[in-house]
């Protein structure tokens, strides 16, 4: 009852207030993302060089024409990661979309349809959950070869199993609930209760996992480029840069840690704004 | 009725506690209560939720619940002022001298361990017993609390015994160490009423023979009256008024305590018999379960017209809500016949037609879940009005402000969303929803008992007085006789999912009884001190006597 | 949860029954994605430019010419008797290469595991103790930034540390069956610790989750008022509860340990499972490929269902029915 109080007050405050009670964690991690996300997209108004392009001699260390210096072949490693930051996060992101869209789909026709529809979605998502991902992913990509298309769908449908459980779980609980109940006696069809009354009250914390989801993704594309899997060269890729660029740091440089640095900071920042949401929603449900 | 001696064993003056929220305060929860509580005294509290009574009984441990501060006022106990001690020094004092008895018992035990163990952890713990001694106490305790078996009662774990069991386990915790002080919160809300009258006075005799000082908290008067020497009357935080029990229920002084006095004793304008009576629920021998086999109805036959208000009592687990849920359609019946005004209705909602589904509206117990919290009032209520009618925008609105005005809930709320409103608020908006169907029956499921006793008198207004100008049949699904009396005129009376007894009100509950009927009537509080003593002299006297027949 | 009369039995034979049905239809995926492959399957497995003998030889080894599903019955059969195939980059028997790779991976996964149970457990009931204090926003910000980070990531830096800066240890770690157990312990400690900085961060945050979600229930509060000290409320009345879910996520960590050793075994060129896996994903070595994806399957399968049982058996309604 207090909640209602609580949440009418909410209401007028404004943004400036708004923005002052989100903790500095999750603050930081909102502008690094903004910040990725505008190079992914400027990607070549920003680089100095095109992602590909030889640009000069192997192993230029940092100077005035390459801030990070150059690899291996003579590409500069900063275009390297701008490019890499579309790359990688471009295909995350698609990746993450397209398991949203099988995993809280069939999550939701799981829920609400019930019976041996439910049965048999459920158990096949048992048998696939307790698959191990990177080795099947690994296993799959060497058959049929690392193509971006096989990347993206393979690991979708080995990542929507969570989604499905966390989706189904969710209508579960508010498809119990009486006004879902109301809405069929009143003989409103499936696709009307799951749009009207259920999806609204589930979006917050499928919000968060999208997060989590992405986190996990993009962290797995990048491990698969580091095992040389993921994406593949010329296309610049932030873990396939690693691995290519390995053999410095055993020499001690830290130019090649830079593109692993750039997975760790960016999943760090979803981490806490997700950290943030997460307590939000949790805190408006008791 | 004892004189309140020199000494009281705690004393509370000007309590004052806060609702907080990231370091800011927010409501009053508690507004300057004061009282003393003398040994061996019971003090009762009452009010409806919100009213700060949980908050002041958990203030009497030292305790506030997370988000919650006591601002200002002290707790006196045997000198010490239990609001300004160190958490270690609180921590001694509950169990051992100021125990605690929850609302719910089920939710309050430690899943993980046996009931023994956690009867008997204070004592150990704080070295006040023995092991062996406080085992044998705890048994001692569950015998004067007759719990079956007591010596293997405590080997068992808590889910494995009922909720009536539990709850006097509860009390048999709180008494473990033998304190001055019991604080008692709602201790038998969740049981059903036979229940609740044996638990009652397991309570009582355990406090009279232990001399213990008691805080009883209740929403519920009458069952305050039973066991209280004093009662304070508490609304929003504040005292109302504050007196002897016989006082309070006899001469109260202040309006409200005068309508909650009255609240039990209203008696209904009957909904008028229509000129030309029509037949509109029928049900022969409808039988349906669950695959669970739980839960069953077998061989229902009953009859509703359309000026009747038709009431089916019975506790927990009765069958009640199951046939409400059979007559829906929700829960399709496996034989029997079910007709609405003369058509035969299909056994699931999934294959009556819309006109059928629209004919038959229900509401629900808990209207927190019966309504979408992200939709707004206008939402609500429009749906139903444009699903089944389909008329033009703007006489859809008008529909809709006609509903609001009905339910007598101001027109400004047609933008919020339905989880900005009370809880009285929300169930005349699940009627208005229904009502919006424009149905033949309106079944009420347990409509008015989650909902304080003011608030419930008011939908029961509401609901007569719709009832009346919509000319509907009202199917009304309760477990409190009292107000069955009072506001029905049909009843049947249903126990392990049959009708054990029906007909009109007054034959029903007239002399002579069904056995069943008369065990569920005696076992509604009465709003007089002596209830609880006059039922239980009543129940021995039967026994004895069944004993002595069985003898002869 | 309404378990009704069920005995622990009854709960745990589907699941048992799932776990190896599921091993079942990960077999056929893993042995039928091969025939996935466009064109003639030899060919797509030796590159074009092989030599006709070469290919003839693999056909007849891989005997092509009988049907797939015939094919698969000989493969699991096999498998069951413990023949495992040969290489075909080194034509070495499978099993050869498993009963050297296997134990040093279960080594190292082993190692992790000892320091990252422990110690993610203690923290994570350290941080529920103090929660919202510093202790524990510390720790959770640094398990925050731990789940994070890539595994190569923390790999890489722990190399920079310790043995470009610091010299301490070498950056790779190569053992042989010769080595000593100290030795071993020496050169697995960086990969090792690489593991318990992946792994204990979720399960930390777990333990601590599922304390705090049980702090907040109704016979935490009545513990609380009956005068039970703080520390006791956690250990006497939490714990116990919290047990099942915590066993169950350090089993499910464990599962994820034995499988994130791929990455970690390839940044040390460590002679594990995962090396090999990753070398012979790399080489298109498929026989190799098939029975290792199996391996790692199988444990992780195995470590996934002793989750299930562990947090089944902690369930006092299922241990003590009605």
């Amino acid at each position: 009852m207090s909640l209602a109080v609580d949440r009418a007050a909410e209401h007028h405050d404004t943004l400036a207030q708004r923005v002052r009670r989100v903790p500095l964690p999750a603050l930081i991690g909102l502008a690094v993302i903004a910040i990725n996300i505008v190079v992914a997209i400027g990607a070549p108004l920003i680089a100095p060089f095109g992602q590909s392009e030889i640009a000069g001699p192997p192993y230029n260390p940092p100077d005035g024409a390459f801030l990070l210096g150059t690899d291996a072949i003579g590409r500069d490693m900063l275009s390297r990661i701008i490019y890499g930051a579309r790359n990688t996060i471009g295909i995350a992101l698609m990746t993450t979309l397209l398991s949203f869209f099988l995993g809280a789909g069939a999550g939701f026709v799981a829920a609400t349809a019930g019976g041996w529809v439910d049965q048999i979605l459920s158990r096949a998502v048992d048998v696939m959950i307790s698959i191990p991902k990177l080795i099947f992913a690994l296993m799959i990509l060497s058959i049929l070869g690392a193509s971006i298309p096989t990347m993206i769908i393979t690991i979708a449908v080995l990542d929507s199993t969570r989604i499905f459980r966390l989706s189904r779980s969710l209508a579960i609980n508010v498809n119990v609930l009486d006004f879902v109940e109301v809405a069929r006696l009143r003989g409103e069809n499936t696709f009307w209760i799951v749009r009207k009354e259920i999806l609204p009250n589930v979006t917050a914390p499928l919000l968060a996992e999208f997060g989590l989801r992405f986190t996990f993704v993009f962290l797995f594309i990048s491990s698969l480029g580091f095992l040389g899997l993921g994406i593949q060269p010329p296309a610049a890729d932030w873990g396939s840069m690693v691995k290519d660029n390995s053999t410095l740091i055993t020499f001690g440089s830290l130019i090649a840690l830079a593109p692993a640095l750039a997975i760790a900071i960016l999943a760090l920042a979803v981490n806490f704004v997700v950290d943030w949401a997460a307590n939000l929603t949790s805190g408006l449900k008791d | 009725m004892t004189p309140a001696p020199a000494t009281p064993v705690l004393s509370i003056r000007g309590l004052t506690v806060r609702a907080e929220r990231d370091g800011q305060p927010g409501q009053t929860l508690v507004d300057d209560v004061s009282f003393d509580l003398a040994p061996g005294q019971v003090i009762g509290l009452i009010g409806e939720s919100g009213a700060g009574k949980s908050t002041i009984g958990l203030a009497a441990l030292g305790y506030s619940r997370p988000g919650c501060v006591i601002t200002a006022g002290s707790v006196l106990y045997k000198g010490g002022d239990i609001v300004h001690m160190t958490e270690r020094e609180r921590q001694l004092l509950r169990g051992a001298d100021i125990a605690y008895v929850a609302q719910s018992a089920g939710a309050s035990f430690n899943p993980a361990h046996r009931l023994l163990q956690q009867v008997c952890e204070i004592p150990i713990a704080r070295g006040l017993a023995a092991p062996a001694k406080a085992r044998e106490n705890a048994i001692g305790l569950f015998q004067s609390l007759d719990l079956p078996e007591p010596q293997r009662f405590g080997g068992y774990f808590p889910h494995q015994v009922s909720g009536g069991q539990l709850q006097r386990a509860m009390a048999a915790m709180a008494m473990a160490a033998s304190p001055a002080i019991v604080v008692f919160d709602e201790p038998t809300t969740a049981l059903d009423v036979t229940t609740q009258v044996e638990v009652l006075a397991a309570f009582r005799r355990l406090i009279q023979s232990h001399g213990t000082a008691a805080i009883y908290i209740a929403h519920d008067l009458a069952v305050v009256a039973q066991l209280a020497d004093r009662i304070m009357v508490l609304r929003h935080g504040k005292m109302v008024e504050y007196g002897d029990t016989r006082d309070i229920l006899e001469r109260p002084r202040q309006p409200y305590t005068q309508k909650l006095v009255r609240e039990r004793t209203r008696k209904f304008a009957a909904a008028p018999g229509a000129e030309r009576d029509e037949r509109l629920l029928t049900l022969r021998n409808v039988s349906a379960s669950y695959k669970s086999f739980r839960n069953v109805v077998h061989d229902i036959d009953l009859d509703v017209d359309r000026s009747d208000t038709f009431a089916i009592v019975g506790e927990s687990g009765s069958g009640k809500s199951t046939l409400a849920r059979v007559i829906v359609g929700m829960l399709p019946r496996q034989s029997g016949m079910l007709e609405l005004a003369g058509e035969t209705l299909p056994a699931s909602f999934k294959e009556r037609t819309r006109e059928q589904l629209r004919r038959i509206q229900l509401i629900y117990q808990m209207p927190d879940i019966a309504l979408n919290p992200h939709q707004t009032v206008y939402e609500t209520i429009a749906r139903p009005i444009q699903f089944y009618f389909n008329p033009p925008k703007d006489e859809v609105r008008a529909q809709a402000e006609e509903l609001l005005r009905q339910i007598e809930l101001p027109l400004e709320f047609m933008t919020r969303k339905t989880s900005m409103l009370s809880g009285g608020q929300k169930q005349r908006l699940c009627i208005a929803r229904a009502l919006a169907a424009k149905p033949d029956v309106m079944i009420c499921d347990e409509a008015t008992s989650a909902l304080d006793p003011l608030v419930a008198e008011e939908i029961l207004e509401l609901l007569r007085r719709l009832q009346t100008t919509h000319r509907m049949g009202l199917v009304f699904i309760s477990h409190d006789l009292g107000v069955v009396r009072r506001f029905c005129n049909k009843v049947i009376v249903m126990k392990r999912g049959a009708i054990v007894d029906g007909g009109a009100i007054e034959k029903v509950f007239a002399p002579p009884l069904h056995e069943y009927t008369a065990l569920l009537m005696s076992s509604v509080p009465q709003m007089r001190p002596g209830w609880l003593d006059e039922t239980l002299r009543a129940r021995s006297q039967k026994q004895t006597d069944a004993i002595a027949q069985s003898a002869a | 949860m309404n378990w009704g009369g069920r005995t622990l039995i009854n709960v745990l034979a589907p699941r048992i029954v799932l776990a190896v049905l599921t091993l079942f239809i990960i077999s056929l995926v893993i042995f039928f994605s091969v025939e996935l492959l466009p064109g003639d399957t030899a060919e797509a497995m030796l590159g074009h430019d092989a030599t006709v003998e070469a290919l003839a030889t693999l056909r007849r080894e891989l005997q092509l010419d009988s049907p797939a599903y015939v094919r698969y019955w000989r493969w699991i059969i096999d498998l069951l008797h413990g023949d495992l195939g040969k290489s075909l980059s080194s034509g070495r028997a499978v099993s050869d290469l498993l009963a050297q790779r296997l134990p040093n991976t279960f080594f190292l996964a082993g190692f992790a595991a000892l320091i990252s149970v422990p110690l993610s457990f203690v923290l994570g009931v350290i941080t529920a103790l103090y929660r919202e204090r510093a202790v524990d926003r510390g720790v959770n910000f640094v398990a925050l930034a731990a789940s994070s980070l890539p595994d190569f990531f923390v790999a890489y830096a722990l190399i920079l540390i310790f043995s470009v800066h610091l010299g301490w240890v070498p950056p790779i770690s190569i053992i042989s069956p010769e080595s000593s157990l100290a030795e071993r312990l020496y050169l697995t400690g960086l990969p090792a610790l690489t593991l318990t900085f992946a792994t204990s961060a979720y399960m930390l945050r777990m333990t601590r989750a599922s304390i705090l979600s049980l702090l907040s229930s109704p016979y935490i509060e009545m513990a609380r008022l009956k005068g039970v000290s703080s520390g006791r409320v956690i250990v006497g009345h939490a714990l116990p509860n919290a047990l099942g879910p915590i066993a169950n996520v350090t089993a499910l960590t464990l599962a994820y340990l034995v499988v994130s050793v791929v990455v970690v075994e390839t940044v040390f060129a460590y002679p594990g499972l995962g090396q090999l896996f990753v070398d012979s994903v790399s080489k298109r070595d498929i026989p190799v490929v098939q029975v290792v994806a199996m391996v790692f399957a199988s444990t992780y399968i195995v470590l996934n269902l002793v989750a299930d049982m562990v947090a089944l058996a902690a369930n006092p309604r299922l241990m003590h029915p009605r």
